[in-house]
């Protein structure tokens, strides 16, 4: 028992260093990320606004336009150097996988995002233009770019921040659109 | 000169100043703000709360904190507004709920372990201490021994 004491201090050393081996390991495996943040405004309605269309200034959108699909939501930025990185998978995602996404150009101008769409290829059915970031800060957007998930009641289902890429598609997506779909053709889920 | 210059060093991060300055209605509203700013923690460098922050997001939050305050909102509506889109984390002092009760019950708990703990530890100590205490004085078997092993130098000992 004696003995036993005299090695506590140690065992307690080894629990400390096992505890942050798992922990580090898990981040370098991207298991885990410190810096997510579950999002406030999954399992609710996507929230009300009402602000214009990027490519033409003169339609307002509202929410109610965004209801009737399972989409994605996918806030991006001309100045966000991320945003670059994911473009060329989600003009992948909107052409040969049929995805619908939308768009909200958070904090931007219209004449270097609207360039932006025409250089680049265009995945987005049409961009919500949010030049002051209050339709962002309903959101919840902590930054760009950030992707959201809705079903085809317009509940925001799940939140990703960082570039999507095709790792990230099949592991934390996929999922998701599989589940969403399912519950859209099951009875009663229209 | 080397002093002052070590002070400089110890207070430069302290004065991370905000800068853009708002008008308010009245001085409460202000002590509120930076109660507020004070208390809110940025949603994207998390380790800093709103009033040390330079990110756009803190930036945003401050303005929007600011029109809130002006536009007459109860701290508790405040409170809901900001929960409501960046979740329980951006608040540095939690609200008590199911998720959040570990974090304000541990301190009470390891405090009261940390009695058990010193009770028991003196409670241990006692009955022993009370036996040896009495047996300080050798009766007459004891003091024989003790004669038997100073004399008997030579031998090692048992």
């Amino acid at each position: 028992m004696q003995r036993l004491k005299l090695f506590l201090p140690l065992i307690a050393f080894v629990v400390v260093v096992l505890f942050f081996y798992i922990m580090v390991s898990r981040i370098g495996d991207g298991d885990y990320n410190p810096q997510e943040l579950p999002s406030a405004l999954v399992n609710k309605s996507f929230p009300a606004f009402s602000l214009s269309k990027l490519e033409e200034p003169s339609i307002q959108i509202e929410q109610k336009d965004l209801v009737g699909n399972i989409a994605l939501i996918n806030v991006w930025a001309t100045w966000c150097p991320s945003c670059h990185v994911e473009h060329g998978y989600l003009n992948y995602l909107a052409t040969e996988k049929g995805i619908t996404i939308y768009g909200v150009n958070y904090k931007d101008k219209a004449s270097l995002a609207q360039q932006w769409l025409a250089e680049k290829g265009n995945p987005y059915r049409f961009n919500i233009f949010d030049p002051q970031g209050r339709l962002g800060l309903d959101m919840g957007v902590t930054g760009a770019p950030e992707t959201y998930v809705i079903d085809h009641r317009g509940f925001v289902r799940m939140r990703f921040q960082g570039p999507i890429d095709e790792t990230i598609w099949q592991e934390k997506f996929q999922p998701m659109m599989d589940q969403l779909r399912a519950e859209q053709k099951a009875p009663g889920g229209a | 000169m080397k002093y002052g210059l070590i002070l400089l060093c110890l207070l430069s991060p302290l004065c991370v100043a905000v800068v853009e300055t708002y008008n308010f209605e009245n001085e409460v509203n202000r002590e509120r703000y930076h109660q507020f700013i004070d208390e809110l923690r940025c949603p994207k460098c998390q380790n800093q709360n709103l009033d040390g922050s330079n990110a756009p997001i803190a930036k945003d939050l401050r303005r929007e904190l600011h029109r809130l305050l002006e536009d007459g909102q109860t701290d508790a509506q405040i409170v809901e507004y900001m929960v409501g889109r960046y979740g329980e984390f951006v608040l540095y002092r939690p609200r008590f709920n199911a998720e959040t009760a570990v974090l304000w019950l541990a301190p009470a708990i390891f405090l009261v372990l940390g009695f058990v703990l010193i009770f028991m530890v003196f409670k241990r100590q006692k009955p022993s201490a009370s036996t040896q205490g009495n047996s300080a004085e050798l009766d007459a078997d004891e003091q024989r021994r003790l004669r038997a092993l100073l004399t008997d130098k030579d031998q090692p000992n048992a």
